[in-house]
């Protein structure tokens, strides 16, 4: 039994290394992106090459999880769905339980490592969306949508309440993109769109008041040069300072002057932009635009409703992770805490990103064939 | 659910997704270039201005904590105070090989295996930029040592700061409380930008509960640095604005009376001005130095703290619940009158055991219906005064028997029996006050009448912390007015010239609506202490005192619990002593309730306890002469056996236990 077990494992490693099934494009755009990354770590984190080696070893982990789940065929996964799906809700009301009031509810010690469970929802939520229309007629009526919804608002919400703002939009993202690719009708997402505007100023009671804070400082950051109103300017005056063409690799004063707070973590694109100017910000949001471009294009090529979906929903959250973070170091956002993908050091936002794409190879080795 | 695969179309659907997704990434690509816009922005129209802004980029703002508050005693004795100290901090950034850094700094500055241990466990719970304590308090020769090394140590400093010092020490360890250094849940809960600079929180006592106010607001100042990151000037100064200074109602003098009177023996007192509901005295025995927590304490005196079975760290006088015994009784007669039930006249007659009606006699034990009284053969004919001075169990059986457990657990809770006495310190015990209520959410039996029985004499399920029972017997003495027990009178900015009163308006209506009600009661704790088993208490003291004891037992005789070894610390002695009192009984001043928790009886072991704080108040808050020594009642043959103990429902005693003790980590 052992042995089997044991047999059957060391084939599935020896397949998954000596006949990867990937797709080369994505793979080429995720290296070229990790690349520019590590590069750009290597600066900010002022020449620290343990900083470098760690955020490399991250990549190499994430990696190998990658080659790992690209070998799980999408209808495995599927009937996997709703078991992850509960069981990393599940983790989320485990935390929001033990972590009671001291505010430290987010983490759950496994004695080794510390996680987040909300990690884990900004794959299994788009998973659990694609799951539930996967067997529906599309696009989805109002009954089906009021279930993802649900399905969405429930973690969602936890997330929210632990409070993490910045994880709750991207989950919140992912599983509305897969409502979105399902086909519902336009007048209908203009309809909740206007719907979730109105309930801006209802929403706006239940943030916290240093949430309430982060975006009156965005509006008038000289009132507050102790908090966030320091980041805000300092990241302007650093992604300003840039000009066309940059400062050169190694040259940006903001951060090396110590100007600049978490300048390795979510304010390392202000760093980027700084020694590389409006050039290298234009050449990485091609690199962005090209990944997620593959990402759907993976998605069109997929054989049955829940790849699509999922697929879909993958690449289209890239790009939140994108604009938020991005918006945020131009002045443009609110400070929320969602990393640059690929460039924020640390974290397992590299790791969980890279086991999202392991999914879209493995969609990608099991799509249609062409006619 | 209906799943309506066999419409699925297919087909239809992937182009429909195909759509979707172009569109999808239409809507992408507009982001990207909206946000690619707001770079242009930056970077190419206001190039200009932010690149001048970068190379003038020579100013950081600087963070300087607020001093914390102070505390002070009602007489202006410090009682918490913050003294200068220089601390070793490490910005985690700046290293590149951290062992080998803490192996070299060790041979310059001695590094303790707790200051490595705190570090480290501060280090993994903070930012890299943010730089973290090392060594506490330095002292001359190690800051000196230091000094001459800096060069070799970049990323490592000396950093003033003010560190908390509690000049009285253990005195008023639970009333005070401590402040320890702030860890990695505190930084999740506190306002980043309030607490930036800070290294401490208050973890208990009034530095916990009066965090807001002691805390302060942080300042800034703008500093001019130079390509270094060194300081060069400073350029402008926003101070902060220190925290607010703290007055105790408590005098110090009076509190170290109270607790040298236990002599060591584990025990509270709190003692409440009834008039304003101001706490003259809180203490809780044994006790321990707080000023052991405020760098971080030691792994060996921490567990030598939580391992010794007196429990120093529990506040016993808020945490610790104990049986009320007999001192629960004036307040049941009072509640005999205001309900109608008893009239002051009524008599009862003790014949040294009481019967449930429908029970014959014999049969001693409390199941079979029939409960002892005090003294054997009885008192005789009693009515409510001499029912209070004698103790009478049975006028107290009926009396509970009469008014039913409802209305009994209706008044009692009045008195904040059962519930918290809203005193400004967090984290005090309910303790149980027996109610159908209660018995229905902790078992799966019914209210029994024998319950209400034993209710009546403060036994069964009953438990009280010795604040609500001081707190009862303050409003009580207050004629029913209630007031929320306060401990801080005052507080007072630096910049005030006056501290500024904390009104503490009564919480309602006084409960006792005839006086002449009130002045039974009076007349009967009176006669405790003329007559009863307070006799003598009174002697060479100035002032009228009234009041009440009360013996529990920890233990029913029927349980288990005599013949286990587990809680052999505990079995030493079977009573808890109570003494409630209050002076003068004309014009009552303070109320004090006391328990010793291995006293034998309430009048003899905690009676001259009360007596103590007395003595020291006419003094210290009176100026009155001291009082002649106290004469103790003769210890000779036990006055009476007041808790009836062959009563057989357990008494719920709860000892103070560690899980109750208010979040003293290391």
């Amino acid at each position: 039994m052992i042995e089997t077990i044991h047999a059957r494992f060391s084939r599935f490693l020896r397949r998954t290394l000596t006949r990867p099934r990937i797709d080369l494009p994505l793979a080429i755009g995720l290296f070229a992106l990790a690349a520019v990354g590590l590069i750009t770590l290597y600066s900010a984190g002022d020449d620290n090459m343990a900083l470098v080696g760690g955020q490399a070893g991250r990549f190499v982990l994430g990696g190998v999880l990658l080659l790992l789940i690209s070998r799980i065929p999408p209808s495995t996964l599927r009937s996997w769905t709703p078991w992850l799906y509960a069981g990393s809700t599940a983790l989320l009301v485990v935390v929001a339980v033990l972590g009671e009031g001291r505010g430290a509810n987010r983490w759950l010690n496994l004695g080794v490592m510390r996680f987040q469970p909300s990690e884990l929802l900004k794959l299994t939520m788009p998973m659990m969306v694609a799951w539930y229309l996967h067997p529906r007629q599309l696009p989805p009526s109002w009954k089906d949508m009021a279930v993802v919804g649900l399905l969405i608002a429930i973690p969602a919400g936890l997330i929210a309440k632990q409070p993490d703002l910045g994880t709750a939009l991207l989950v919140t993202g992912a599983g509305a993109f897969a409502l979105f690719l399902s086909g519902m009708a336009w007048w209908r997402i203009g309809l909740l769109i206007g719907a979730v505007g109105g309930m801006i100023p209802v929403g706006w009671h239940f943030l916290h008041q240093y949430q309430r804070d982060r975006v009156l400082t965005l509006l008038n950051p000289e009132s507050d040069p102790l908090g966030n109103g320091w980041h805000i300017i300092q990241s302007q005056i650093a992604v300003g300072s840039g000009g066309v063409f940059g400062k050169g690799w190694q040259h940006s004063t903001q951060s090396r002057l110590d100007f600049l707070p978490e300048h390795t973590t979510d304010f390392i694109f202000a760093v980027f932009s700084e020694e590389f100017g409006l050039i290298g910000v234009i050449g990485i949001m091609l690199l962005y635009a090209f990944i997620i471009g593959r990402c759907l294009w993976i998605a069109m090529e997929a054989r049955d409703t829940y790849s699509r979906l999922l697929a879909g929903a993958i690449g289209m959250s890239f790009f939140v992770y994108v604009f938020v973070n991005g918006g945020m170091v131009a002045g443009m956002l609110p400070v929320v805490g969602v990393p640059m993908p690929m460039i924020s050091y640390g974290g397992t936002s590299a790791v969980s990103l890279l086991v999202g794409f392991g999914v879209l190879m493995s969609i990608h080795a099991n799509r249609k064939m062409h006619e | 659910m209906k799943i309506r695969r066999s419409i699925k179309d297919t087909r239809g659907e992937s182009a429909l997704f195909r759509r979707r997704a172009l569109a999808g990434f239409v809507l992408i690509l507009l982001g990207l270039c909206l946000l690619v816009s707001r770079y242009m922005q930056l970077q190419v129209t206001r190039y200009d201005e932010f690149v001048t802004r970068s190379t003038n980029n020579s100013v950081k703002p600087r963070v300087i904590p607020p001093a914390r508050g102070l505390i002070y005693d009602r007489n202006g004795v410090l009682l918490a105070d913050n003294v200068p100290a220089f601390r070793l901090e490490v910005v985690p950034d700046k290293i590149t090989d951290m062992p080998a850094l803490l192996t070299e700094l060790g041979k310059v500055v001695p590094l303790g295996q707790d200051d490595l241990d705190a570090f480290k466990k501060q280090l993994r719970q903070s930012r890299r930029f943010d730089s973290v304590p090392l060594k506490m308090r330095l002292t001359e020769d190690e800051i000196d040592r230091f000094a001459v090394n800096r060069w070799r140590f970049p990323g490592v400093d000396v950093v003033p700061y003010l560190t908390r010092r509690y000049p009285l020490g253990g005195l008023f360890a639970h009333v005070v409380g401590y402040v320890s250094r702030i860890d990695a849940d505190d930084l999740e809960r506190l306002d980043p930008v309030r607490y930036k600079g800070t290294s401490h929180v208050g973890r208990t006592g009034i530095e916990r509960s009066y965090e807001d106010v002691l805390h302060g607001t942080p300042g800034y100042e703008l500093v001019e640095v130079n390509a270094d990151g060194r300081t060069q000037r400073v350029l402008q100064t926003h101070p902060p604005i220190p925290g607010r200074n703290l007055y105790l109602s408590i005098d110090a003098r009076v509190q170290k009376a109270a607790e040298a009177a236990f002599d060591g023996r584990p025990g509270a007192a709190v003692a409440i001005d009834p008039r304003n509901g101001q706490v003259l005295a809180m203490v809780s025995v044994p006790t321990f130095d707080p000023n052991l927590f405020v760098n971080g304490i030691s792994q060996a005196d921490y567990s030598g703290l939580t391992n010794d079975p007196a429990k120093p760290l529990v506040n016993r006088a808020m945490k610790g619940v104990y049986p009320p015994g007999s001192t629960v009784k004036p307040f049941l007669a009072l509640g005999g009158l205001e309900y109608g039930v008893r009239r002051p006249g009524d008599t009862v007659l003790s014949t040294g055991e009481f019967c449930l009606p429908g029970h014959g006699g014999g049969n001693s034990t409390g199941r079979g219906g029939c409960y002892r009284d005090d003294t054997r053969g009885g008192d005789g004919t009693v009515n409510m005064v001499r029912a209070i001075e004698k103790s009478t169990n049975t006028y107290f059986y009926r009396l509970a028997l009469d008014l039913g457990i409802d209305r009994l657990s209706a008044w009692m809770s009045r008195f904040s029996f059962g519930g918290k006495t809203g005193i400004d310190l967090l984290g005090e015990s309910e303790g149980v006050l027996p109610s159908r209520e209660w018995k229905a959410k902790h078992s799966k039996f019914g209210w029994f009448p024998g319950e209400t029985v034993i209710a009546g004499i403060g036994q069964g399920y009953w438990a009280v912390t010795p604040l609500q029972l001081g707190h009862a017997v303050a409003t009580l003495a207050g004629h029913g007015v209630p007031y929320q027990p306060r401990l801080v009178m005052a507080s007072k900015a630096v910049a005030e010239a006056q501290p500024q009163p904390l009104p503490n308006p009564p919480t309602g209506p006084s409960l006792i609506s005839k006086d002449s009600d009130w002045s039974v009661i009076n007349e009967g704790m009176r006669a405790v202490i003329t007559s009863g088993t307070g006799k003598g208490l009174n002697d060479g003291f100035p002032y009228l005192i009234a009041g009440k004891s009360g013996t529990a037992e920890r233990f029913s005789r029927t349980s288990d619990a005599y013949n286990t070894n587990k809680n052999t610390a505990y079995l030493a002695t079977r009573h808890r002593a109570w003494f409630e009192a209050y002076t003068p009984a004309d014009d009552p001043q303070i109320a004090a309730a006391v328990v010793l928790e291995a006293g034998a009886w309430g009048a003899q072991d905690a009676g001259p306890i009360v007596r103590k704080i007395f003595d020291a108040w006419v003094v210290f808050a009176k100026g009155g002469p001291p009082p002649v020594d106290v004469p103790l009642p003769k210890p000779a043959t036990p006055p009476g056996n007041e808790a009836a103990p062959d009563q057989a429902v357990p008494a719920e005693d709860v000892p103070a236990d560690a899980s109750s003790s208010d979040g003293t980590t290391p």
